[in-house]
């Protein structure tokens, strides 16, 4: 389910780096919580990210989410598709990206899919 | 935390899987299965909602009728046994007590159905209000409310069993209704912009009644329907939702429930204020790129000039709206945006309601 190719926070977003740059999305959990996502506020080429800090905010039909930045660096690429169609967040977390940032730093606590896998389950 | 109020519906929405919320005290489904999908069936063949946390307040007693005629802003004198009327309970300074939902049995006896979270502060109005022969009894307790919407409602209704007279007009009611094997008032009413009626049954024949429906509208595309999809069914027909659109600070000439207020009606409680000018009025925006929420910032021509009231997408209409309180003289052409976290998101202003059924 939980795909072993990329990283994972508390926050329930991902994080796949290769290089220098990478790229962020949230997990389907996520979108399971939030419910029918009807806009993404991306963020816009060449804004600077912050580790821990919000970098795009994700509304479905109820809620305002902030997404929040795994990594310290610049936006180097956004996923226009989901200017489009937000709902592809619902439809296939894992194979829809937010953005791609070239980095600094990474967050150091971040957890594998198998840890993920196990901290939505202690807090469900 | 304070334990949170059950309607009689509590274990049919743990047992669909409803994602529960707090509701203004209430323990209620925010969705079952999607809030999208739940709009759609409601606009497109049949949605079932427990409204059970609504209030049912009785007016009784030989001053019933000039009672309710002090006490709200529509006039109830054209208004037979078996209607329903909607109207307002303002304040002296004509801000908004509630919005009322008036039920007429006979001369000496009427209905209210009140908004679940002022319940308590309606019927202390109501009580300090009291003139004549009078009496106001507070039956929530014993009341469930199920509002079966759309299109195929009474397709619905009949699969399920239904013996009476379902009320052929908008705006009626009838009663001694069985339905499914249990007694019904049923009227002809929502708060969907669909068809449809409303069901007042004993609170203790809620769940059979529920099951039996959910079992008859199968075959229809009946899907059972909770609060997100309301509030965004509503929005969409934009009906106001006290809180809101209305409210003690916002008027009900304001809110532009124009219908609903008769000043024909030498007297009502907040006559002489509502009376007045209007200085602010609800409109539409709708917002071109972004979402907006309630309580967000509107400009016009740049300048601030009033506040969003309800905001989000419009699943049957495609985009996202919002509704606004702005100054009552506003140029056609003037270029409006609505400030969302710093963001000036441009809006186009359109008419209300945004959706209007068929």
């Amino acid at each position: 389910m939980v795909p072993n190719d990329r990283k994972y926070t508390r926050d329930h977003e991902w994080v796949m780096a290769e290089g220098s740059v990478a790229k962020m999305g949230i997990t389907a959990h996520a979108a399971e919580a939030l419910g029918d996502i009807v806009y993404v506020e991306l963020p816009v080429v060449d804004d600077e990210v912050t580790m821990g800090e919000s970098y795009c905010v994700v509304e479905s039909v109820k809620a305002s989410s902030s997404v929040f930045s795994a990594v310290t660096g610049k936006v180097v690429e956004i996923n226009e598709e989901l200017d489009a169609a937000p709902e592809k967040l619902n439809e296939d977390a894992y194979g829809n990206f937010i953005a791609a940032v070239e980095f600094t730093e990474i967050a150091d606590d971040l957890m594998d899919a198998e840890e993920y896998e196990k901290f939505c389950a202690e807090e469900a | 935390m304070e334990e949170l109020k059950k309607t009689p519906l509590y274990e049919a929405h743990i047992a669909l899987g409803g994602k529960m919320v707090d509701f203004g005290g209430w323990a209620l489904p925010v969705q079952y299965s999607s809030i999208i999908e739940e709009h759609k069936a409601v606009r497109t063949a049949c949605g079932l909602f427990d409204v059970s946390h609504m209030g049912e307040v009785f007016v009784v007693g030989k001053s019933a009728f000039d009672y309710i005629q002090n006490l709200v802003t529509n006039d109830i004198t054209t208004m037979t046994p078996g209607r329903c009327r909607y109207a307002v309970m303002c304040y002296e300074d004509c801000g908004a007590v509630d919005d009322v939902l008036i039920y007429k049995f006979a001369d000496d006896r009427y209905m209210l159905v009140v908004n679940a979270a002022n319940t308590d502060k309606d019927i202390e109005w109501m009580k300090k209000n009291v003139m004549g022969d009078v009496q106001i009894i507070n039956e929530s307790p014993l009341w469930a409310q199920l509002a079966l919407q759309g299109p195929k409602f009474e397709e619905v209704l009949k699969a399920a069993g239904y013996y009476g007279e379902i009320p052929a007009k908008n705006y009626t009611f009838t009663e001694n209704n069985i339905v499914a094997g249990v007694r019904c008032l049923v009227s002809r009413t929502g708060y969907t912009g669909e068809d449809g009626v409303e069901l007042y049954c004993a609170a203790g024949d809620a769940m059979r009644l529920h099951a039996a429906l959910l079992e008859a509208g199968r075959e229809f595309g009946l899907l059972p329907c909770a609060l997100g999809a309301r509030d965004t069914l509503r929005f969409e027909a934009s009906m106001p939702l006290y809180g809101h659109e209305m409210s003690d600070k916002i008027n009900p000439v304001e809110c532009g429930v124009d219908f609903a207020i008769k000043f024909k009606k030498p007297a009502f409680i907040g006559r002489e204020a509502l009376i007045q000018p209007k200085t602010r009025q609800r409109i539409g925006l709708k917002v071109l790129k972004g979402l907006a929420r309630e309580h967000m910032p509107v400009l016009m021509n740049g300048q601030e000039v009033g506040f969003t009231t309800s905001g989000g997408p419009a699943p049957s209409l495609g985009g996202n709206y919002a509704m606004a309180i702005v100054p009552a003289d506003c140029p056609d052409d003037a270029v409006w945006t609505v400030d969302v976290r710093g963001r000036q998101l441009p809006c186009e202003r359109v008419e209300l309601p945004f959706y209007k059924r068929a």
